[in-house]
């Protein structure tokens, strides 16, 4: 889908009516498109070509790219940073912000110089322990949890203040997200915490990697139940397995995901896993996108990457539609000349 | 104590009767409180609060009370201080992540909410960020202290 007002690389588009950012993702999601995002997995290190090279397996497959915020509690380089590399040359990134590192007066500095850069996705989150990342002796902060953080951010945005009720001269233009597991205990609340982020301003969500579809819909049916449809775009979260002995190393060590039984059985009795793995999670796409209430997919291909092309191209999703990225429209070389 | 906090979970119902009214009490008293001086009566009451609150809930002191909002669980040993329900990684026995051998504070929560009359709504309002101010304060005396605020005004 080309825009017809679609700016220079790096420019933010022009806000429509109804709309809170300048996004392109806000833009698929409200005019009912099927949008696509994915992960890039961020580098330990401090070449920015290292970011860049990570982002182009995504190009004209996916409509914003999320820059973790030291997930698994793991020290990588920073999302703010990353968001930062992506928006100069005009990528669609979801920064992801932790309660975890930072407290209430680092956050909202970053929510201003995120959306100053041109980051018009962000995505609240608790963040993981640090119990389970590199750092198990580092300070957990935790000053605010997802639902303040949302909070917070949509004063900024909407009220033009700060927490402390100080006044932004320009408030961020930002489209708000969250996380959500449709998968966790306690089932029955899941739909109910969804609704506390909706209320406390959460416009989109990315769920947990998604292995099993009926419970997804009997979640669905819940959000539905609570009046929630319309009220905010869901991404359900999938992912490639890669072999049936990582989906068990999954289930039993990472909390909070879920793989039934048929999956394994299904990934341990294929000959070439790999490719089982891909075909599953294709299945998966094309299933959850009949459900309603789902507006995309949220594909975590964490260190594969670049099977994500592959992916989505196979499942059918985009019908046709080619996101934007550097050099859709206009040739990169052209540009240097210019530039 | 873990098995007394589990306990009072348990009596959530009974602990939300008992709370009302003791609330209740202490409001009125807030003349009293008044002429000896709120900020005289911080320290003894706090200490006195920890003791009792410590007992029962493993309370923490943040100093703004949210135990009738969250099932008489209190959130604050939750190991990521979450006051808005629980995390994505509740294990499939309903224990914490982070700390597998303790079951989840907000599994806990919404149990204990399902035992209250104003409990299971209260639960579903979004908490807004913690004042660390008030941390190790008596939350009683904020309590009388606001609403007897609010009953003035309202009667003004």
């Amino acid at each position: 889908m080309r825009f017809e007002d679609e700016p220079v690389p790096g420019y933010p588009l022009p806000i429509l009516p109804g709309h809170t950012s300048p996004g392109r993702l806000e833009r698929v999601l409200r005019s009912g498109g099927f949008a696509i995002t994915s992960e890039l997995d961020p580098p330990d290190s401090a070449d920015p070509e290292d970011v860049y090279r990570r982002a182009r397996v995504f190009d004209g497959y996916v409509d914003a790219i999320n820059a973790t915020d030291g997930s698994g509690a793991n020290c990588h380089m920073s999302s703010l940073a990353v968001c930062a590399l992506l928006t100069r040359v005009g990528y669609a990134p979801v920064m992801q912000i932790s309660c975890r590192d930072k407290n209430r007066i680092a956050i909202q500095g970053d929510i201003l110089g995120g959306a100053a850069m041109g980051v018009a996705n962000m995505l609240c989150l608790t963040g993981d322990g640090v119990q389970s990342g590199d750092h198990p002796q580092a300070k957990p902060v935790f000053d605010l949890d997802c639902m303040s953080l949302l909070e917070i951010g949509r004063t900024l945005r909407d009220e033009h203040r700060f927490q402390s009720g100080r006044k932004v001269t320009f408030a961020p233009r930002v489209f708000f997200g969250a996380a959500a597991n449709p998968f966790g205990l306690p089932f029955e609340w899941r739909a109910q915490r969804l609704a506390k982020k909706v209320a406390a301003g959460a416009q989109f969500i990315q769920t947990q990697y998604c292995y099993d579809v009926p419970r997804l819909k009997s979640f669905m049916q819940m959000v539905e139940d609570l009046g929630l449809s319309g009220k905010v775009f869901i991404l359900v979260g999938v992912g490639p397995l890669r072999t049936a002995k990582a989906a068990e190393w999954m289930r039993t060590n990472v909390p909070g995901i879920h793989i039934p039984d048929s999956v394994i059985k299904r990934m341990a009795g294929a000959e070439k896993p790999a490719l089982e793995g891909r075909q599953i999670c294709i299945d998966i796409i094309q299933e959850v996108r009949e459900i309603k209430g789902v507006s995309g997919v949220h594909i975590m291909a964490y260190r594969q990457e670049d099977t994500v092309p592959e992916i989505v191209d196979r499942s059918g999703v985009l019908a046709g539609r080619v996101p934007w990225y550097p050099g859709r429209d206009v040739p990169l070389s052209n540009l240097k000349e210019t530039a | 104590m873990y098995s007394v906090r589990r306990w009072s979970v348990r009596h959530a119902g009974a602990m939300e009767r008992f709370y009302q009214a003791f609330e209740r009490a202490v409001v009125a008293l807030d003349p009293l409180w008044r002429r000896i001086g709120y900020e005289r009566l911080e320290k003894p009451v706090a200490a006195f609060e920890k003791v009792v609150k410590g007992f029962l809930f493993d309370c923490q002191m943040c100093g703004q009370c949210a135990l009738s909002s969250t099932g008489m669980s209190c959130s604050m040993n939750c190991p990521k201080s979450l006051r808005n329900g629980p995390c994505g990684g509740v294990r499939a026995n309903g224990n914490c992540e982070v700390k597998p051998d303790m079951r989840c504070v907000w599994v806990e929560a919404f149990e204990g909410s399902q035992r209250m009359r104003e409990g299971q709504a209260a639960i579903r309002v979004v908490q807004i960020a913690v004042d660390r101010r008030l941390e190790g304060r008596s939350s009683w005396l904020k309590v009388a202290r606001d609403k007897a605020v609010l009953k003035t005004e309202a009667t003004r």
